[in-house]
């Protein structure tokens, strides 16, 4: 589950023994395999990830602060900002609650069909966000299914915020889920129980006992969620119509920045995305740790 | 408050927990479900808990037939086997957990707690949580969560099951201890017959889901009503067909003309009490259980020949 901060391998005791025996000889051999495999991990993970994320961060930086600032305060860029906000604000609460009580259908229900409902729960990882997005217009849109219906009643899905909305929802549903399903399992039933002998209803059990057993793993979905749902492009993209000042999310006006020639202006955006999702995990990581450890002392 | 229960059945899948079981249980007696693992006493524990529903028969408490109420309007305190901690709360609000779900003032709340953490001896341990305690402590926490609430019942599944030996004969010793001052009709359940003689007044020996017999520790001991019973509770001797308690054999010196030869096989010293493993003539071995001093007396060794006198052995119909 949530491991805050990896737990470092400490370097091998046997070291300090003196003079050589073959005691120490295998177990210097062992430290120096350990000692590869986390170069290789650190090189992999650098190349990947570090060194595009740098080179973004010194590029935005590159010409000083006045052209980033400028950048920042543009009005498309801030009503990206604002709207990228708006959405995730909608659609992790959203993916939180249904996401918990999916998990506690999948682990807790008995019923028929649970295996068909864990692989639809799945469908969102393995469908590509583009093509949910042409589904959504093909029931939203207006020759789709309730387009023609909801247009009626002046209610426009598809190229506003309440299609973008679904389809950040729908490409983020699982984490939150999946997240909790193993937490649940783990928790048992035994907890809950001893609440119902101590005379305490459903709601009460729930919130009293159930959901605080499971926090971590909801935390952690939360967690996922929203990073997920903050750098949704593709299915937005066709979503949206990418109308500029209005259903451009940040992912959007980053691309239509960098397709103008604006890098400055890309790469701004680009770390201001970057900046949002590490500050999600930052903060969960914290309240994490500070509840943590009061309560295990 | 009287448990009874009627004639309750219960299968989980083709595999039959429970077989018309029929059990009444006095007000304020201290009971044990004694049978080995699979016997279905956890699962009669649980239905009378409400835990379970039966799929067939009545559980009545107190007169009221509570076979379709909800565990948490039945008024039953449950201590679990692993004892169920509330992991994110302190030992004070695991024990208040009852009171506050009530919605109780909280002065009465606290001063109850207090009560009961005096009750069982965790005092000054009420700011900890459960990752902080012992085992036993886990389980004197759940006793006093389970009584906060004043329970008419209370009932406990396995509850020395996961402790070490020196703890659990305290545990036990307290449990008898505190039936006595609270008085509360008190189920328990276990795989150890001795665990059931020492604390139980009454003990229902269950086994394939069914009641093999109820009774007083010293009537099941002294009159088994059949061969499940005998071998459970209290060591046995199996001679063909017929059952004989190791200390109703008496060891006589070989001279003895009353007696059958036997041949000693192995002497273990118990402290106290000496076990004697013996071949008869005819091949069969049995073990006695005699006396340091007897076994001083007559000065057992491996390899002696002696002479055994069997008491009239229990037979039961099959």
């Amino acid at each position: 589950m949530f491991s805050s901060g990896a737990a470092s391998i400490s370097p091998s005791s046997a070291g300090r023994v003196s003079g050589p025996s073959p005691a120490t000889d295998t177990a210097r051999a062992a430290h120096r395999r350990k000692l590869g495999l986390r170069t290789v991990a650190l090189v992999y993970l650098g190349l990947l990830l570090l060194a595009p994320v740098a080179m973004i961060f010194y590029r935005t930086f590159e010409h000083g602060l006045e052209p980033v600032w400028n950048s920042i305060t543009a009005p498309n860029a801030e009503h990206a900002f604002w709207l990228s906000i708006e959405i995730v604000a909608i659609a992790v609460p959203l993916n939180t609650i249904f996401g918990i009580g999916i998990a506690l259908l999948l682990e807790r229900g008995r019923f028929w069909g649970k295996a068909v409902l864990g692989l639809i729960i799945d469908l969102p990882f393995a469908i590509s966000p583009v093509v949910v997005g042409l589904s959504l217009i093909l029931v939203y849109g207006k020759t789709g299914w309730f387009g023609d219906w909801l247009s009626e009643q002046g209610f426009q899905v598809i190229f506003s915020i309440p299609g973008m909305v679904i389809a950040t929802a729908i490409v983020s549903l699982p984490f939150v889920a999946r997240e909790t399903v193993p937490v649940l399992r783990e928790l048992g039933t035994d907890a809950e129980q001893a609440a119902e002998t101590l005379g305490a209803g459903p709601w009460q059990t729930f919130w009293r006992v159930t959901l605080p057993g499971i926090r971590w793993g909801v935390v952690y979905g939360v967690v996922l969620t929203t990073a997920r749902a903050l750098g949704e492009f593709g299915a937005v993209s066709i979503v949206s119509g990418r109308i500029e000042g209005q259903t451009q999310t940040l992912p959007l006006y980053v691309q239509d920045r960098f397709e103008n020639f604006d890098s400055t202006g890309a790469y701004t955006a680009a770390v201001v995305l970057a900046l949002l999702a590490l500050g999600t995990l930052l903060a969960m990581n914290l309240l994490t740790r500070r509840t943590r450890r009061k309560a295990e002392g | 408050m009287a448990i009874e229960v009627r004639n309750v059945g219960k299968r989980f899948g083709d595999f039959v927990a429970l077989e018309d079981v029929s059990l009444t249980v006095g007000d304020g007696a201290l009971t044990a479900l004694l049978g080995p693992s699979g016997s279905g006493k956890s699962t009669l524990l649980r239905i009378i808990a409400g835990l379970e529903t039966p799929d067939s028969g009545e559980v009545v408490i107190g007169g009221e037939d509570v076979t379709q109420a909800p565990a948490r309007t039945r008024g039953v305190g449950f201590v679990f086997q692993h004892y169920a901690p509330f992991k994110h709360m302190t030992v004070h609000d695991n024990v208040a957990f009852g009171l506050s779900v009530r919605k109780r003032p909280k002065d009465e709340i606290r001063g109850r707690v207090e009560e009961l953490l005096g009750l069982v001896r965790l005092e000054g341990l009420a700011g900890r949580y459960p990752s902080q305690l012992s085992g036993g402590q886990l389980q004197r926490m759940a006793l006093a969560r389970a009584l906060a609430v004043q329970p008419q019942v209370l009932l406990l599944d396995e509850p020395f099951g996961a402790l070490d030996a020196q703890v659990r004969a305290e545990l036990r010793e307290w449990l008898r201890r505190l039936h006595e001052e609270i008085h509360v009709t008190t189920i328990f359940v276990t795989h150890d017959q001795e665990e059931a003689m020492e604390v139980a007044e009454q003990i229902v020996v269950m086994n394939h889901g069914r009641i093999e017999q109820a009774g007083a520790p010293r009537e099941l001991y002294e009159s088994p009503a059949n061969e499940f019973v005998m071998s459970f509770v209290g060591p046995v001797n199996r001679l063909g067909d017929s059952f004989v308690r190791p200390h109703d054999i008496q060891i006589l010196p070989a001279a003895d003309a009353t007696g059958t030869e036997a041949l000693v096989k192995r002497v273990v010293h118990l402290g106290f009490e000496v076990r004697v493993e013996l071949k008869l003539q005819d091949g069969s071995d049995l073990w006695a259980q005699v006396t340091r001093e007897q076994a001083e007396q007559l000065e057992l060794s491996e390899g002696q020949i002696l002479a055994v006198r069997l008491p009239a052995p229990r037979v039961f119909a099959t």
